[in-house]
């Protein structure tokens, strides 16, 4: 197909505003699924799911429209997946945002615009949901035309849901969005730019591409010009909605290759693949390394299921390039796996995708972030968690983000508040209407893996979206807190922290562990402790009684039973030097935040 | 023939109403079968005689409340018994007028045990008890007059409601009567009890307070010139040997044998609870058959075990060499840097191999007893 009739488009939108029902809608309408195969269809491709154990997602979607070729490539819907949006957004020229007519603009649109627009796509402006009762369509579409930087009669007004309008957003699609550019010629040395890849354990790595210049076919062999990795290309295709192989994927073309590689490592997300005989000489320009942001252990709660979240996570691994994870031993939580997420979010699918396709019972630790410390031979070291933090520091960084938070004007305050309590610096305010403001600011990430949006959410009375992009590294007033349990460190209750929230950390953790840790034969200290000197302590009075008062000829069974009981509790325990702690103990003060996140 | 068990347990369980907290197969009233209850002890006591050593060392009678059956079929039952150097008999103090206390005396009870549990009126109330203060005191005076020289109290202490100046007028009351022997209980809730459904949140809130009503009994009554020989047991230090005999063969790991409905037996390494049903019971031995029992086999691993939780219990030391395989190694020595047990050897002499001599709990050992167990066995 030449050029001027492929149009590549994302569709972009914050959570439950009508991305996927206006997806629905355009296969449908592009006779791609017919309407009654739709479920039908779905359900098959989950069996298949089921039975082979492929989870090779529909990424880039082929549709015709009026003699087009249209690829609608799908982003990921959350914060957490800000690169994924935009590495899938560099593989089109347009994007269709989408705002709920009665929500209007959230901090997630507002973060997705940007990337849009820092992209360079062509923005297709669309009010969704335009059916609903409480809809207020103008309002929604003159704020989406302010942020867009258009006007409110270019904005599109559809309900996904009853298909009014769709028809619309793809003659739109056609007509406001460019024609991909790029080298057509055959003869061109072709270069493909891999936005996404999955993995089948039958086929190996399936590259998501997005075609520049020339073509590619199957049995062709090539080379990721950036890791140098070189196999043969089994098949070339495109997905409609299934997938289907082609003879050859042309410039401009959206589709998968399948690589049959057996290690996803091998072939990086923003890799540029070209032929080997005739090789491009430039790479496409290729991604940012994305690196994790925040990190937490998980250890499972029976020691006996290492080697199973061991060989879950490796299994997560394959289609969570995103995901890091190295083991992790902990005297008090024994084997686990130090896990680097991107956000908050992605730490929470991966918990429950452990727990729930897994079916693994985990101990996950307070989240932290990434810090860089600045070591005596005067490098910047990275590190991942507290215990391995040097006691005594000289220069520390720490990540910081951009947040966007959008409320109703009469939230303002007590979302300032909220972020003067987190070290947050106000950038900028702007008001989207007369109703809506959007608060810019810089806050240290460490502020916001705690508890920050649960409180944001409570504070603004459920109100208030928040969207965040990480703005780099700060250097920060910050402390490593000890917890030492009868003078023995606790290595998994080393916190970093600000060193003015030093104080009144250290003493609410010590505080709940002389609540949690049962009491001893002796007097049991617990100190929060800054390199040697204590900043707070609390002590377990040394059990005083332990003795059941009444014990004849009748009691005997009853009593060695109970004894048992307690030795079996004993065995249970974890040993901190001399003191018996139980794992629940360590976990309700990690999970000291977890509350009502889920 | 004749068997080895020198120590004899007789169950007698009926009372004249069930106290709250009693989790005792009890039987209330019910006057009409005490005849034919005691015909099913002797019956039981005839199928079982050739265990029993020619010559018995102890013999309890236990309730129930022993001194509720029927004085004939008490006494009936006290001159089958075979005789022994040590009887004891269970008596709630309204039950004890002169001529029963003068009957035990002929029968050969030599010890009574004697239910006080408290000298006030507001916490016996708590308790479902009967008797007031008035009538354990004069419960014990008739005792007394009809020459027991070896009476033992019974104290409850943690009831709810009950301040530490209670604990400290239950305890001088009863040291006013200077008996031979006390045992002091802390209360508990034993599941499925009126009382634990009653007071049980109550019993939980006060647990913590329950640590200074321990060391203060222990604290008074050592002070008083009595003997802590057992963690809950207590008697007077006098030239006559004044523990519980019967009782001390339950923490020496002896042999006994019970008789009657619930009751418990250990022997030769097995132990057996008879039925607690009294018709049953009755219905077995009316036809010369043994009633149904429970039971539980202790396998040498479990006596070794049951010798360490018991034997921890007396103020004399344990042998180690006979449970050494059961311990924890290095157990001992910890709970020795604690100040929670000691080593010692019977002639003062440097502790050798890992199962010389004997181990003794210090005063915070013994107070704190379960925990020290639970950590001493492997």
């Amino acid at each position: 197909m030449d050029l001027d009739h492929i149009r590549n488009f994302s569709i972009i939108a914050h959570i439950d505003h009508g991305k996927s029902t206006l997806a629905d809608r355009i296969l449908e309408l592009t006779k791609t699924v017919s309407g009654r195969d739709m479920r039908a269809q779905v359900l098959d491709t989950m069996e298949l799911e089921r039975e082979r154990g492929i989870t090779i997602k529909a990424q880039a979607v082929r549709v015709s429209w009026k003699a087009h070729e249209l690829n609608l490539i799908d982003t990921p819907g959350h914060v957490d997946f800000t690169y994924e949006v935009s590495r899938s957004l560099q593989a089109c020229e347009g994007a269709v945002l989408v705002v709920d007519a009665a929500q209007g603009v959230e901090a997630q649109t507002v973060a997705n615009a940007y990337l849009a627009i820092e992209n360079n796509l062509e923005i297709v402006p669309v009010v969704n949901k335009i059916d609903l009762p409480q809809a207020d369509p103008d309002g929604a579409a003159a704020e989406l035309a302010e942020l867009v930087g258009g006007k409110p009669e270019d904005v599109l007004r559809i309900s996904a849901k009853t298909g009014d309008g769709v028809a619309e957003v793809l003659d739109a699609v056609v007509e406001r969005i460019p024609m991909p550019a790029g080298l057509v010629s055959p003869k061109a040395p072709p270069r493909a730019l891999v936005f996404d890849s999955s993995y089948d354990q039958y086929r190996g790595v399936v590259a998501f591409v997005r075609v520049v210049d020339g073509s590619f076919a199957a049995r062709e062999p090539l080379r990721a010009m950036a890791q140098g990795t070189r196999f043969e290309a089994e098949e070339a295709g495109f997905f409609a909605p299934t997938m289907k192989a082609a003879d050859t994927l042309g410039a401009g073309e959206v589709g998968y290759v399948i690589t049959g590689l057996k290690d996803v490592s091998r072939l990086r997300v923003g890799d540029t693949l070209t032929s080997e005989r005739r090789p491009a000489a430039e790479p496409l320009p290729g991604y940012k390394d994305v690196k994790p942001m925040v990190f937490a252990g998980l250890f499972p709660t029976d020691s006996d299921d290492y080697p199973d979240l061991r060989d879950a996570l490796e299994r997560l691994k394959l289609n969570d390039a995103a995901l890091f994870y190295e083991p992790e031993t902990s005297q008090a939580l024994g084997f686990g796996f130090r896990c680097g997420f991107l956000g908050l979010l992605h730490m929470e699918i991966v918990r429950e995708r452990l727990e729930r396709e897994f079916d693994l019972d985990l101990l996950v630790t307070a989240p932290n972030v990434a810090y860089r410390v600045l070591e005596r031979d005067g490098d910047w070291l990275e590190v991942h968690n507290p215990a391995e933090m040097p006691r005594e520091l000289d220069a520390v960084e720490e990540p910081y983000i951009r947040a966007s938070i959008i409320v109703p004007k009469s939230y303002v305050g007590p979302v300032m508040e909220l972020n003067n309590e987190r070290r947050g610096r106000f950038d900028h305010m702007e008001y989207l209407s007369p109703e809506r403001v959007l608060l810019a600011y810089e806050l240290p990430l460490a502020e916001i893996v705690l508890d920050y949006y649960d409180q944001l959410k409570s504070r603004t009375r459920g109100y208030a979206s928040f969207d965040y992009d990480v703005a780099g590294f700060r250097e920060g007033q910050l402390a490593r807190v000890d917890i030492l349990i009868a003078d023995e460190p606790v290595d998994a209750l080393s916190m970093i922290v600000h060193r003015e929230a030093a104080y009144s950390r250290g003493k609410a953790l010590v505080e709940r562990l002389r609540q949690e840790i049962p009491r001893q034969f002796f007097d049991v200290p617990v100190q929060a402790a800054i390199g040697s000197r204590v900043i707070a302590r609390e002590t377990v009075k040394a059990k005083r009684k332990d003795v059941l008062a009444k014990c004849y000829g009748g009691d005997i069974t009853r009593k060695r039973k109970l004894l048992e009981k307690q030795k079996a509790g004993k065995r249970r325990m974890k040993q901190v030097g001399a003191v018996e702690v139980p794992q629940e103990a360590f976990l309700a003060v990690l999970n000291l935040n977890d509350g009502g996140k889920k | 023939m004749s068997g080895s068990i020198r120590h004899l347990y007789v169950h007698l369980p009926f009372c004249a109403h069930r106290c709250g907290y009693c989790d005792f197969v009890t039987i209330v009233g019910r006057r009409g079968q005490h005849a034919a209850y005691v015909d099913g002890l002797l019956a039981e006591l005839a199928l079982e005689r050739e265990l029993l050593a020619p010559e018995l060392e102890t013999i309890f009678l236990g309730g129930g409340t022993p001194t509720f059956t029927q004085p004939r079929e008490l006494e009936r039952l006290l001159t089958t018994l075979p005789p022994a150097a040590e009887v004891t008999v269970e008596a709630n103090p309204e039950t004890v007028t002169p001529p029963l206390a003068a009957l035990l005396r002929r029968n050969g009870v030599d010890r009574v045990s004697l239910g006080a549990q408290s000298f006030q009126p507001r916490l016996l109330a708590v308790l479902d008890r009967v008797a007031g203060p008035d009538d354990v005191r004069s419960a014990f005076y008739h005792l007394r007059d009809a020459g027991f020289d070896n009476i033992s109290l019974d104290l409850i202490y943690g009831i709810p409601g009950q301040r530490p100046s209670d604990l400290d007028a239950d305890i001088g009351e009863a040291l006013a009567l200077w008996p031979e022997h006390l045992s002091c209980y802390e209360l508990e809730a034993k599941p499925g009890t009126r009382f634990t459904h009653a007071h049980g949140a109550e019993l939980r809130r006060q647990a913590e307070a329950m640590e200074d009503y321990f060391e203060r009994v222990v604290q008074t009554l050592v002070g008083a010139g009595y003997r802590w020989y057992e963690t809950a047991n207590f008697c007077r230090v006098d030239p006559r040997d004044l523990r519980s005999r019967h009782n001390l063969a339950y923490w020496r790991g002896r042999d006994y044998l019970g008789l009657g409905i619930g009751a418990v037996s250990t022997v030769s390494g097995e132990r057996w609870r008879t039925t607690p049903r009294l018709g049953p019971y009755l219905a077995a031995l009316g036809a010369d058959r043994r009633p149904l029992r429970e039971v539980e086999p202790l396998p040498d691993s479990v006596q070794r075990e049951e010798r360490v939780m018991l034997g921890l219990r007396l103020d004399e030391p344990l042998p180690l060499e006979a449970v050494a395989t059961s311990l924890d190694p290095g157990a001992l020595g910890r709970l020795e840097r604690l100040g929670l047990a000691r080593r010692v050897l019977g002639d003062g002499e440097a502790p050798a191999g890992a199962d010389a001599g004997a181990v003794t709990l210090t005063t915070r050992g013994r107070l704190l007893g379960d925990g020290v167990t639970a950590d001493l066995l492997a």
